[in-house]
């Protein structure tokens, strides 16, 4: 099986954080449902041309966020359990932090932050 | 178990030394090795592969002792440096029928698919070859024997980034087998940091450091910073790098974890930003600082220098 999971060099994020956001991205956007068989970690590697270790640690951590489920023995799969609300509150909170840097950068406080969204909301 | 185990090892040279080098892969592991030119990598290399005689100091391959056993361990070892020739009037398809008569191990598919994978022509003689092509006929040399251990020292320096992604990928598919494992060393900090599980990074014939590669990598950061000129940096960090502009600090740490971070702002340092570092700005930035003997990468150092 391929995932078709494309990496960037350019990209800041490391690349453990780049496959889990992939992985997070197809639960979120339901093309991996709930029970869906993911690759093993040395597939996953041997396919996109990355050590092991770092596969490794990108599963560890969606198992810690609850996207997917590890059985012993028997690979890994995505969670049954609301798992792709968690998914998507992972991406909004990711996306929110951004936000916020880059509101810090510029010295917004929050009270200006949030006029600004609900005047972004409203415009929707 | 571990397919190569060297404990303080040791080896003089008039103007060069390996002092007390520890080394380990376990298996199913890729481990990068890395350093500047004359650290040491080939010199360490050579005694893992029994070729070099080391003063003091054990190395274990496959678990045979190094050098003593080095005829036992070689039947499971794939070896290529840039040194390592193949016979320049014979064809690659030569070279391929002697290794198979050889090596009861041989994978006659798998260098029939490799031969493919890397584009050569196994009716071509070595001497007409580019180097990118010399070194892909001696690494499907060693790859098609599925070694348990491949130990590669250097093996894309000089190719062109197609050839480089090729070799690259192929070696990956290798630890598709949990029970293989491969050292190499490289340069190419960019290969090192994608395709490593370990790296052991050497200078000056010393290790200066020895981590799993997520864990190395995470424990560098570079943060900007608004401080004071008398601002008080945590007596535990471990500093590398500091510019100073005006009120703006950058400063590069070496053991950075969130504990550390929240010290720095209970402190009075106010964090603009956190980066994470390339291995390559790791890299340049500890083999520097040793050179210049302004910091070590294991002693902290306060921010007054």
């Amino acid at each position: 099986m391929s995932t078709q999971i494309v990496l960037s060099q350019a990209d800041s994020r490391p690349i453990y954080a780049q496959i889990m956001d992939e992985i997070s991205h197809r639960v979120a956007l339901g093309d991996w449902t709930p029970g869906f068989a993911l690759p093993s970690i040395r597939e996953l590697a041997s396919e996109l041309s990355v050590s092991v270790i770092t596969v490794k640690r990108a599963y560890l951590e969606l198992e810690r966020a609850g996207v997917i489920t590890t059985r012993q023995g028997k690979g890994s799969f995505v969670s049954e359990q609301s798992a792709a609300r968690d998914a998507q509150q992972g991406e909004l909170e990711r996306l929110i932090a951004q936000t916020a840097a880059l509101a810090d950068a510029m010295n917004m406080n929050d009270e200006e932050l949030i006029t600004l969204l609900k005047k972004i909301r409203k415009r929707r | 178990m571990n397919a190569i185990e060297c404990r303080g090892i040791t080896k003089r040279y008039p103007d060069f030394a390996l002092e007390q080098l520890d080394l380990t892969l376990a298996q199913g592991t890729v481990l990068g090795f890395v350093g500047p030119n004359g650290a040491g990598k080939s010199t360490t290399i050579r005694i893992i592969m029994g070729l070099v005689h080391q003063d003091s100091g054990s190395a274990t391959v496959l678990g045979h002792a190094m050098p003593e056993q080095q005829v036992a361990a070689k039947w499971n070892i794939g070896f290529v440096s840039e040194d390592m020739r193949l016979y320049g009037h014979r064809t690659i398809g030569f070279h391929v029928d002697f290794l198979r008569s050889i090596f009861p191990s041989w994978d006659d598919n798998y260098a029939q698919s490799l031969m493919k994978r890397f584009e050569l022509n196994p009716a071509q003689k070595v001497k007409g070859l580019s180097h990118g092509q010399r070194v892909k006929a001696a690494l499907l040399t060693v790859f098609a024997r599925r070694p348990q251990l491949l130990v590669l020292d250097e093996p894309t320096t000089g190719l062109d980034p197609v050839a480089r992604k090729v070799i690259m990928e192929e070696l990956m598919k290798v630890m598709e087998d949990d029970t293989r494992s491969v050292l190499f060393s490289s340069h190419n900090t960019l290969e090192v940091e994608q395709m490593c599980d370990h790296i052991v990074f050497i200078n000056q014939g010393k290790v200066v450091a020895n981590d799993d590669k997520e864990t190395f990598l995470d424990s560098w950061r570079r943060l900007r910073m608004v401080a004071a000129d008398d601002y008080p940096l945590p007596s535990n960090a471990q500093m590398v790098d500091c510019q100073r502009s005006g009120s703006q600090l950058v400063m590069t740490l070496s053991n950075y974890d969130a504990a550390l971070e929240q010290q720095i702002r209970d402190s009075g340092g106010e964090i603009r930003q956190v980066e994470r570092l390339t291995l390559e700005e790791i890299f340049v930035l500890s083999v520097e600082s040793q050179r210049d003997g302004k910091a070590s990468l294991s002693m902290p150092r306060g921010i007054a220098a």
